[in-house]
């Protein structure tokens, strides 16, 4: 190692100027098994069950849906997949430790890492935790097997300094290092590579959740980036700001987690994705630490280095510190929804939404069979006066104004601001709706809507006991190939299930998340009833796999902030071409030369 | 074929299910099963449970190597294929005018809402695609666009079908009249009807029929209409345009026009190209073109043209449709209406223009007897699956997809391949009358040859056509002399039986000049080699293995495949040969011969058996018009001293050069006098580098290249080997 690096990562102690030293309590604790499921999606107390009536009904009270009954969920649930609550499949009831991988540290380096102080743990359960994202198979593996190769050491750094001494000592001793951020990686990120024949150690960044500094003139935090998204809301609100940055995940994601991956919010229509968010990042490499000299809103020096760092997956260094914008906290939320005769006008009105650049802070277009699926979703409504109301909607909408209920399609909608220029917003993007044969659906199937988003991961974990498997994965795309895109890719999933013997015809359906000036994100949800199929994890894969070659076949991207992980990893010579992926390379090269960051990400 | 006792009443079967092919109608849990109303409707039509339709599931093996990927080796046994059933026999039996007013309310693309014709030409001139066009073009020129648009509007005018179902009903009727006069059967495989009819509903559909007669596309629509289906819209040429009433009453039965070239004109070619791709992408109809692009004067498969092609496949590369089905169908008569037009036309009496007036006069036909028609409607071919890990669609996702764009180079051969392979589909379910196998010997045994074993080789003929994968119909319980004799009554203007020979009828040739007689004797030839052409395609390889075995004078095999590869590059515009795989055709070739016991072959050497002679020399001479007739051709031009020359030069060239040599009798070769020949000899020459073409104002002009010319006679003449580096691996 340079000179440089050596005096660089030379040890000092911990330093937050804004807070106090050591971590501060998060809503996740270090042993995160405590309260989040060891085999699913998010917290112990919050899920689906189906009630001793047989009515389906969402657990703790977390979120809003929590305690109500769905009355017409199990129906829809039987008539989607041809599942039934008879045929049921159980996930083990616990992590059988003597299955998990033995840890392998040499005990050298276990001496220089008792030596830092740095807090560390081999036990099983830790590691298992960290062996694995949210991808379908790592959840089946999860109830059913093994992973064939886990971590076999966690560390858990408090401050960036730790983070250079554990870089430090993986380059002395020649370990892998995989950061691990939220574990909400849906591209097989965490996977350890089988083959890795070194130590293989999980840098935990949690304990490194502190807000250092925030600076109200220039509306910018200086943040640790393990920080995980509701807690980085959370406290900034009480100084009265917010990031704005809201991604699917936020409950459990990380701010380095998104850095690293590109991530993108829901309200990036007024705060931007990650990209835009970012004033400056702080990351540990092998080679030394890369920072810029100044945190500016924009420089002209060559080609921005952030660019390198952000989407890097993992595979160059450890995010440590993030500089990020900061808003003060909106005056006036309001939700919105505007139901359409059809996917295509809903699609035509996001468009001119987005030509005429008014987008409010989150717009959202489902598809039918969505509609539907949120509609099951609705639950048992208390009064008579409301089914008396949503009857007469219901009545309105389709024999009114003669939409199909099979053909219809509805927006979310989410504006932030001041109240005034919310309500002013608001009548110019109805307006704009109504042109295109839209009727204004009401606030509260807008706000379902936006909540179903949070607790939808959870039903992933209820379709796994009853045969149903299921996954999401999402695309951006040009506005003129986004009818073509999503139909063809609906049509080409429940054909290859139909070619791989699934069946029961598939749930699959898509909703448009994001709007920008050349095109949109669009997000697919695939689903079916694996009975009487010996392999459901590869025919799944087999599908989805197909799915992305009919997504490219169609100009969508790869990826527009899932990442590429692994998972897609096969695709990326043919994204970005062999130059590029050669430049990406040859920067991997210089900064890990000995690959101590090998997960095998990206290339 | 099914054995009659599979056969059970309804409901229709189901048809297989099968990966990327239509007609999957699942069971319970997946979408409810639409088709089968057409099979329904069918049988109900026929007066009850008439059978057919239950025997799908009995020949779904033998379906199953249709739409294989493109390169597998064929599968040339256990050929099996669907039963016909004549659709004439009802019609004979009720009344056409209920016929021609029954309820006709065809099953749809899915989610279509119908559209009538002139909203699909507002359509298209809106369209993002032809607008461009129009500015591009106003810019370009300083006009204004609104004189641009005005002339697409004439160019829409004048191409757009204007379908009605009055009219639809007027030919259901006259046809149904006229159908049954001209023809003694109308036979048509039922399944090919109940798959289409699940491939309509599911993608949009390009019907892809064979092209012998004028009767085809009405014919085609004709059966269409009669098993409930939607009617296609079929490309014509302009030509038609220029009958008075006829051609508007084509347009009103879905036709739309298209001219012979618009290469050049760039207005022409979008409307065009678009007017096509609305119908296509919106599944208004099953468009309907001809691969051939004309009507083959030789009854043999012409080299396809792939503009239409390219532009029904566009909206696929382009993902603008999921999925386009393309549906080879395969015409074959018994007796060519135009027949002896044919004839004449080859030796050079120009083809009469369309017209009205001599339409009326060739209704002294309806008084003759055309024999059966074998309409085989081909399983639909996936093009999703035929390009699947083919295609880079890059290049379309990085430019705007309504500008023009120009198909890159693997697109190109792509849609070439599929061309042929649609081609090789359409005869590969070519039906093959006996008098198409008592033509073929024939030729061989002018001028007249014994009735008894005529009868004898025709049988024998036959083994070899079906161990060759040849598609006969020829019914179990027929006797040879018969089948022989019904042939010869059907065919009485081409052959006669007198005095227990079967001689050529060329009355007249006793007498007159002796140009005269030439010209008689070259007619009915040409008339006999047009049944015989029917085989060609199927007996090419063998064939052409035989011819290379004689030409070689040695058993080496790399030499014999020398030569095969030579013959093979020079008739590659008379036959229809996949691109790129000379050497899986030698193999064919060579393990067709095998089959029938007329070769051996070791890992170096290929030889004739004893008693495959009879077979190698049959099969030779089967080409020898050809290959004497190329060499004729070549001849001429190897002395050719003009600089440069046209087609309209050349022909009559060679045609007076043969027709010479045919009066003085140095040869027998009159199907050299063919235009078709010439012209294909021609295009050989400029694919092998002898002679070059260029491309001026007025069409092309051509000039030779004598040492070329004289190599390749050379070859001919086995004076000098095949100079050819040898495929590494055989």
């Amino acid at each position: 190692m340079a000179a440089a690096a050596e005096e660089a990562l030379s040890p000092s102690p911990c330093k937050a100027q804004g807070g106090s030293a050591g971590p501060a309590a998060g809503s996740i604790p270090k042993k995160r098994q405590e309260i989040l499921k060891w085999n699913g999606w998010g917290y112990n107390d919050s899920k689906f069950i189906f009630n001793k009536k047989g009515q389906a009904e969402f657990t703790g009270k977390r979120y809003r849906l929590g305690g109500m009954v769905l009355p017409t969920f199990k129906e829809w649930i039987e008539r989607t997949f041809g599942a039934s609550l008879e045929h049921k499949t159980t996930s083990r009831a616990s992590l059988n430790v003597n299955d998990v991988p033995p840890s392998i540290v040499n005990e050298e380096f276990l001496q220089d890492l008792r030596a830092t102080k740095i807090s560390y743990s081999q036990d099983a359960e830790d590691r298992v935790f960290r062996a694995h994202g949210h991808c379908l198979h790592e959840i089946f593996v999860l109830r059913e097997g093994m992973f064939k190769r886990i971590p076999d050491i966690v560390v858990w750094p408090v401050c960036h300094e730790d983070v250079v001494k554990i870089v430090e000592l993986a380059c002395k001793h020649n370990l892998c290092i995989i950061p691990f951020g939220g574990g909400t990686s849906v591209s097989s990120a965490l996977e350890c590579p089988e083959e890795e024949k070194r130590t293989i150690v999980s840098l935990d960044t949690s304990q490194m959740n502190r807000i250092l500094w925030i600076d109200e003139k220039n509306l910018t935090a200086c943040v640790e980036a393990g920080i995980i998204g509701q807690d980085l809301e959370k406290q900034l609100s009480e100084s009265g700001f917010c990031t704005g940055h809201e991604p699917d995940s936020m409950e459990f994601s990380s701010l380095g987690g998104w850095v690293a991956t590109r991530a993108s919010g829901m309200k990036k229509n007024i705060y931007g994705n990650i990209e835009d968010l970012v004033i400056h990042i702080k990351m540990v490499t092998p080679r030394g630490i890369v920072e810029k000299n100044c945190q500016v809103p924009r420089m002209s020096t060559g080609p921005d280095i952030h660019h390198f760092i952000m989407g890097s997956e993992g595979i160059l260094g450890v995010v440590t510190e993030v500089t990020i914008k900061i808003r003060p906290l909106p005056e006036y939320q309001k939700y919105g929804s505007v139901v359409f005769p059809n996917f295509e006008r809903g699609v035509a009105c996001l468009r001119e939404v987005a030509k005429q650049r008014c987008a409010p802070a989150s717009i959202r277009l489902v598809d039918n069979a969505q509609f539907q699926f949120g509609h099951a979703l609705k639950p048992q409504v208390a009064s008579i006066f409301t089914s008396f109301l949503d009857g007469l909607k219901k009545f309105y909408i389709t024999k009114f104004k003669g939409f199909d209920p099979n053909v219809l399609c509805v927006a979310t909608l989410l504006f932030e601001g001041d109240r005034e220029k919310v309500l002013q917003h608001e009548k110019q993007v109805y307006d704009i709706a109504t042109k295109f044969g839209g009727l204004a659906a009401g606030e509260d199937n807008g706000q379902r809507g936006y909540m179903l988003t949070f607790v939808i991961a959870y039903l992933r974990d209820l379709g796994l006991d009853y045969y149903v498997i299921g996954e999401s994965f999402e695309t951006s795309v040009p506005w003129d190939r986004v009818l073509d895109l999503c139909r063809n890719v609906k049509e080409r999933i429940v054909r290859e299930c139909k070619e791989k013997g699934v069946q029961f015809a598939p749930f699959s359906t898509c909703r448009v998340t994001q709007t920008y000036d050349a095109g949109a994100c669009v997000y697919f949800y695939f689903a079916f009833n694996y009975r009487g199929i010996s392999d459901p994890i590869h025919v799944y894969e087999e599908i989805e796999r197909a799915a992305r070659e009919e997504i490219l076949a169609n100009g969508g991207s790869l990826s527009h902030h899932h990442g590429v992980g692994k998972l897609r990893k096969r695709w990326m010579k043919e994204s970005i071409s062999d130059v590029g992926l050669g430049m990406l390379r040859s920067v991997k090269e210089y900064v890990d030369p000995n690959n101590i960051f090998g997960n095998k990400n990206l290339l | 074929m099914a054995p009659p006792t599979a056969r059970g009443p309804r409901p229709p079967a189901r048809p297989p299910q099968r990966a990327g092919q239509p007609g999957r109608g699942g069971v319970g849990p997946w979408a409810p099963q639409r088709g089968g109303r057409a099979a329904e409707r069918g049988a109900a039509r026929r007066g009850g449970a008439r059978r057919a339709m239950a025997a799908a599931a009995t020949t779904a093996a033998g379906r199953a190597r249709r739409g294989t990927p493109m390169f597998s080796q064929k599968e040339l046994t256990s050929k099996k294929r669907d039963e016909f059933e004549d659709i004439l026999e009802e019609r004979r039996l009720s009344s056409d005018l209920r016929y021609a007013m029954k309820c006709y309310t065809p099953v749809i693309y899915k989610g279509l809402s119908p559209c009538k014709p002139n909203a699909i030409k507002s359509v298209v001139l809106q369209s993002e695609q032809v607008q461009y066009v129009i500015k591009q073009l106003a810019k370009e020129m300083g006009e204004s666009p609104d004189i641009i648009q005005e002339e697409a509007v004439e160019i829409l005018d004048e191409m757009g079908h204007s379908m009605q179902l009055g009219t639809v009903r007027f030919f259901a009727f006259t046809l149904s009249k006229i159908f049954k006069q001209l023809f003694q059967r109308v036979c048509v495989n039922e399944e090919g009807m109940q798959r289409l009819q699940h491939a309509i509903q599911e993608h949009p559909v390009v019907l892809l029929p064979s092209h012998r007669s004028y009767v085809d596309f009405l014919m085609l629509s004709y059966l269409l209409y009669t098993y409930d289906l939607a009617l296609p819209v079929i490309a014509a040429g302009i030509d038609f345009l220029g009958m008075k009433i006829v051609g508007e009453l084509l347009r009103r039965a879905g036709a739309f026009f298209m001219r012979r070239s618009f290469g050049g004109n760039r207005l022409y070619w979008a409307v065009f190209a678009e007017y096509v791709k609305t119908m296509l992408r919106n599944g208004y109809a099953p468009i309907e073109f001809f691969l051939e692009g004309t009507r083959s004067r030789t009854a043999k498969t012409l080299t396809p043209k792939f503009g239409l092609l390219s532009i029904v496949m566009e909206p696929f590369f382009k993902r603008e449709v999921f999925d386009t089905y393309l549906v080879p169908i395969s015409i074959s008569y018994e007796r060519i209406l135009e027949e002896s037009l044919y004839a004449y036309e080859l030796l050079g009496v120009p083809k009469p223009k369309e017209s009205t007036s001599g339409l009326l006069k060739a209704r002294r036909i309806l008084s003759d007897n055309f024999g059966t028609i074998h309409i085989y409607v081909g399983q639909p071919v996936s093009l999703r699956t035929l390009a699947s890990g083919r295609i880079n669609l890059c290049p379309y996702n990085l430019v705007p997809r309504h500008l023009p764009q120009k198909p890159t180079e693997d697109i190109q051969e792509f849609v070439s391949d599929v061309a042929y392979k649609m081609e090789l589909l359409q005869i590969e379910n070519m039906v093959l009358s006996p008098w198409v196998l008592v033509a073929a010997v024939l030729l061989q045994n002018l001028p007249a040859m014994d009735f008894e074993l005529l009868i004898e080789k025709t049988v024998w003929l036959k083994g070899l056509t079906q161990t060759f994968g040849g598609f006969i119909e020829w019914p179990d319980n027929l006797c040879a002399k018969k089948a022989v004799m019904s042939g010869l009554t059907l065919h009485s203007n081409i052959a006669r039986l007198i005095n227990g020979h079967v001689v050529l009828n060329d009355k007249g040739v006793e007498d007159g000049a002796v140009g005269e007689i030439v010209f008689k004797r070259a007619l009915v030839i040409l008339m006999c080699s047009t049944y015989r052409n029917q085989l060609l395609n199927v007996f090419v390889r063998p064939s052409l293995v035989a011819l290379a075995l004689q030409m070689t004078r040695s058993f080496r095999k790399e030499e014999v495949y020398s030569s095969f590869s030579f013959l093979r590059d020079v008739f590659s515009d008379e036959f229809i040969f996949f691109p790129g795989i000379s050497l899986k055709d030698f193999e064919e070739g060579c393990f067709l011969l095998t089959k029938c016991d007329a070769i051996q072959t070791t890992q170096q050497e290929i030889y004739p058996t004893d008693k495959g002679s009879v077979v190698v020399s049959f099969l030779s001479a089967m080409f020898r018009p050809f290959v004497e007739g190329y060499q004729l051709i070549f001849r001429y031009l190897s002395k050719e001293t003009k600089e440069a020359f046209t087609e309209k030069q050349f022909i009559p060239g060679v045609r007076n050069y043969v027709f010479q040599l045919l009066e003085k009798g140095t040869t027998q070769c009159y199907e050299a006098l063919s235009s078709d020949m010439q012209k294909n000899a021609l295009a050989a020459l400029v694919q092998l580098g002898a002679v070059k073409k260029k491309k001026m104002s007025n069409g092309f002009s051509y000039s030779v290249n004598q040492e070329a010319i004289h190599k390749i006679l050379d070859v001919f003449d086995a004076r000098t080997p095949v100079q050819k580096p040898v495929a590494a691996r055989l």
